[in-house]
């Protein structure tokens, strides 16, 4: 059935119906209905709710329960993820699978609480010490909180690592039709857990391997992990690109600007394509590679001062003039905008209703 | 390589051989002397003598004693420095039969631990903690601790700790016996023989209390590190006895039992917590939505308590249940502090795009501010439903088409001001046909229990209906329900 919720209440509906029912977590805005859908849901349904004295403490019990090998999340935004980066290090470090939601909010530091698309370096590039990823995905709808949340837990599971699921203020706070299965997911068993049992009696999780040839060898493996995720887990969608002189590339809220910018742009007979990463670690390179082909100019839009935009650079290598527009501190592009700017640096006039 | 076994009798807790290189196999990693092996000892027989090997997880801290999962076979997990409590508490939540034991030195607990424990604590974890107070950090090589004495040597304290630089030395027992929770908090010492027997029985009695479900236990023990203290093992218990003991006196802090706490939470199923086993209701439509209706953005904007995030709310809804693509996006935060609150509103046969409406079709405005602020926003073709019966003085010519609808001032005479919302709703499904009054109704139904209030919410849409209806006029056709509405409910 269908059903009106709010992007950060679908993310605690997905989770439910992936089987998660630990939440550890510290409020902020704009992810705290996450913590309070978790605090209402969890403990009806026999799981833990517990709201930690910070984000420090939250990770460290998120770190806990996933060594009880118990699906579990948290949800905090820019601040409070920073707080948490140590704990998500160990989290990969020991190979433990968890849920981080970051509703991403201005910043640096108190910034604001509107939305903005500036955590992706802190995510997607790491952010904790060491040779880790984090796997991330990029909800654009309410539907997809709550899909791309249970998406998250499996992958989460399969490489027994982090998964963020990066998100920001708007998608948060919207509501939006939301459509789900009662299905639960079928959880993998994990014989690496620390339950208290006899069987589990020589588990160990742990992240410490003081001889360099010791943590060579779990660096590569971890490496040799994300290796084989790259090739198969990375996610995208195209949107009327099938023949793009102008590629544009965004995700999240932006990539919803941008639907109505191609139609904007086509109308004006402009070929105008969309590519919007799902997965921005793994980033889908491949499939951009192959959008990006015959176009002559990619637009990358973010709300930010240009951070995925570096992935995208990297992906084409210079093969076409990646073109980059930004909006910070809350300030979401508008079509209308993203047309002008487009249409300038193809060289073209057009009345755009700025 | 030569295959070496520990020689001396031991706990059948610990392992046969240790997880260390060759020839180091047989003895521990810590100094002779150090008050770490005996802890390790005392925990190993209690639990032995529990009987309750298999069911023990050992969280270890940063410090010398991270690599206490060499020794201790049993289920292990290392924690961040400091972060032992926050670990345990979410272990011992999600195995809730085990026997879950937090390690921790005097940094990782007293310094950059210090909120964990006290949390951990203040929330009556039913976990047990065994705080290793050696006055020094050993393993980074002897740094000031929060526990060093006044006037003691550490590599950062090169003049002997000064309380004008660095404060007194942080008592964790009696900090934590000022909380409600903990069940039994005790000080002992590794000084003499003595006081090692003491500290074994509180050791296990800290243990049993957890087997029996009490709650939150803690032992604090003062220990020797010859090494950094820079003595010979008979010197630091001594050193103990003579110096630590004045600053750290022993003792039980906390010995009781607590009464039974209800939990409470009523339990069902997730299908049913998330309403996936019940059918939307379904809406009769007299009316039905044509599929050439266009689609529609509104913007809704007013002070808080206008009902303006609920209005947008319930259009939203509506939407939906016609089987539209819908999307409602808030103003949030600060701003709706300040008082003032608007939402965003789309119905679309397709796939919104954007949530953020640039130039809504609809504008309404629930005051003049919100007037005076969106109306040069509004599409050239749009509209705007102001809540007065006349405009503001002063305002910008804009495009769009503005009709006074004096909602509060129709809902006060329903009785309350709180309709003005369903006034406007009433206003805004006259205007643009797009949506029906039965939907507006059927839902309403489904979510206001009070059948008082339904009956006004009811009435205040069909007087913002006759409102606009009138202000329209003989413009609009007369429409299906004109002078024949169904009755409210
Ligand atoms: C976040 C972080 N900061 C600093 C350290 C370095 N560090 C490791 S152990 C330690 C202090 C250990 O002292 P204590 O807790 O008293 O244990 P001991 O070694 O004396 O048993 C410090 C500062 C670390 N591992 N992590
Ligand atoms: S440095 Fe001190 S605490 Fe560490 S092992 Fe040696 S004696 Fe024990």
């Amino acid at each position: 059935m269908r059903q009106l919720c709010k992007g950060n209440v679908a993310i605690v509906k997905g989770a439910l119906l992936a089987g998660c029912r630990s939440y550890y977590g510290y409020p902020i805005t704009p992810a705290s209905e996450i913590a309070e859908a978790a605090a209402e849901y969890m403990p009806q349904v026999g799981g833990t709710f517990l709201q930690a004295e910070s984000e420090v403490a939250a990770i460290n019990m998120v770190y806990g329960a996933a060594s009880a090998g118990l699906r579990v999340m948290t949800a905090s935004s820019g601040p409070g993820i920073s707080l948490m980066q140590e704990g998500i290090s160990y989290l990969a470090g020991s190979e433990l699978p968890c849920v981080i939601v970051d509703v991403v909010r201005g910043g640096p530091g108190l910034g604001n609480i509107a939305p903005e698309q500036s955590d992706y370096f802190a995510l997607v590039k790491g952010g904790g010490h060491g040779n880790y990823k984090n796997i991330v995905v990029a909800p654009a709808s309410v539907q997809e909180m709550a899909d791309l949340t249970r998406l998250a837990f499996e992958l989460a599971d399969r490489y027994r690592n982090p998964a963020v699921v990066l998100t920001d203020g708007f998608i948060g706070q919207m509501m939006e039709p939301l459509e789900l299965q009662a299905v639960e997911s079928v959880q993998p068993e994990k014989p690496w857990a620390v339950k208290g049992t006899r069987e589990t009696r020589k588990n160990l999780i742990a992240s410490i391997y003081l001889e360099p040839d010791e943590l060579e060898a779990h660096v590569r493996k971890l490496e040799e992990k994300y290796k084989k995720a790259a090739e198969v887990e990375s996610r995208h969608e195209l949107y009327r690109a099938e023949d793009p002189e102008v590629l544009l590339v965004g995700y999240g809220i932006t990539s919803r600007v941008l639907r109505s910018v191609v139609d904007m742009m086509r109308k004006e007979g402009v070929r105008a394509g969309l590519f919007r990463p799902i997965t921005l670690w793994p980033f889908p390179a491949e499939a951009l590679r192959h959008a990006a082909r015959r176009a002559q100019m990619v637009l990358v839009v973010e709300m930010s001062t240009g951070q995925m935009v570096e992935d995208v650079r990297l992906t084409l290598d210079g093969r076409v003039d990646v073109e980059f527009y930004g909006r910070t501190g809350g300030n979401v592009p508008m079509a209308d905008e993203v047309c002008k700017e487009l249409t300038e640096r193809m060289g073209m006039t057009a009345e755009w209703g700025v | 390589m030569d295959e070496y076994q520990v020689i001396e009798s031991k706990s059948p807790v610990f392992y046969d051989k240790y997880e260390r290189k060759a020839e180091l196999q047989h003895q521990t990693h810590y100094c002779p002397g150090c008050g770490h092996g005996v802890v390790h000892k005392l925990i190993a027989e209690a639990i032995a003598d529990m009987g309750v090997q298999d069911r023990t997880i050992l969280v270890t801290p940063v410090g010398c004693s991270v690599f206490a999962y060499y020794y201790f076979d049993m289920g292990n997990v290392q924690a961040a420095h400091g972060r032992a409590p926050a670990v345990a508490t979410a272990v011992k939540r999600s195995n809730p039969e085990s026997i879950v034991i937090g390690y921790q030195g005097d940094g990782d607990l007293a310094a950059i631990g210090t909120a964990e424990i006290v949390h951990a604590a203040n929330r009556g974890e039913k976990i047990t903690i065994f705080f290793v107070n050696n006055a020094i950090y050993g393993m980074t090589g002897g740094q000031l601790a929060p526990t060093t004495l006044v006037g003691q040597f550490s590599t950062t304290s090169p003049w002997g700790r000064r309380p004008s630089n660095e404060g007194y030395p942080l008592r964790m027992a009696e900090l934590l016996a000022t909380l409600e929770a903990p069940v039994y908090i005790e000080r002992v010492a590794l000084c003499d023989n003595k006081n090692i027997m003491k500290a074994r029985k509180a050791v296990r009695k800290a243990l049993e209390l957890q087997r029996d479900g009490a709650g939150f236990s803690f032992i604090e023990i003062l220990s020797p590190c010859p090494t950094i203290w820079k003595m010979t093992p008979q010197e630091a218990r001594k050193w103990i006895e003579e110096k630590m003991l004045a600053v750290f006196p022993l003792g039980v802090f906390r010995d009781r039992k607590l009464a039974p706490m209800a939990d409470g939470v009523p339990q069902t199923t997730v299908t049913k917590l998330l309403g996936l086993d019940k059918p939307l209701e379904v809406v009769t439509r007299p009316m039905a939505v044509k599929d050439s209706q266009p689609d529609l953005t509104v913007k809704i904007a007013g002070f808080g308590g206008q009902g303006v995030l609920l209005l947008g709310q319930i259009l939203a809804e509506m939407g939906m249940r016609e089987g539209r693509e819908v999307s409602w996006l808030p103003s949030y935060g600060p701003e709706m502090r300040s008082g003032s609150a608007h939402c965003h509103v789309c119905l679309s046969k397709e796939r919104v795009g954007s949530p953020v409406i640039e130039h809504p079709d609809v504008l309404i405005a629930m005051n003049e501010p919100s007037l005076h602020k969106f109306s040069k926003m509004v599409e050239a073709h749009g509209t705007i439903l102001y809540n007065n019966h006349k405009l503001p003085a002063g305002l910008p010519p804009c495009e769009a088409k503005i009709y006074c609808v004096p909602a509060s001032e129709i809902a006060d005479g329903l009785g309350t001001t709180k309709a003005t919302n369903m006034v406007m709703l009433g206003a805004l499904l006259e205007l643009t046909h797009t949506l029906p009054r039965e939907t507006a109704l059927a839902l309403l139904k489904a979510k206001v229990r009070n059948v008082k209030l339904l009956d006004v919410d009811c009435q205040a849409i069909d007087a913002g209906m006759a409102c606009l209806r009138k202000q329209l006029g003989s413009s609009t056709d007369a429409h299906a329900h004109d002078g024949e509405l169904a009755p409210c409910s």
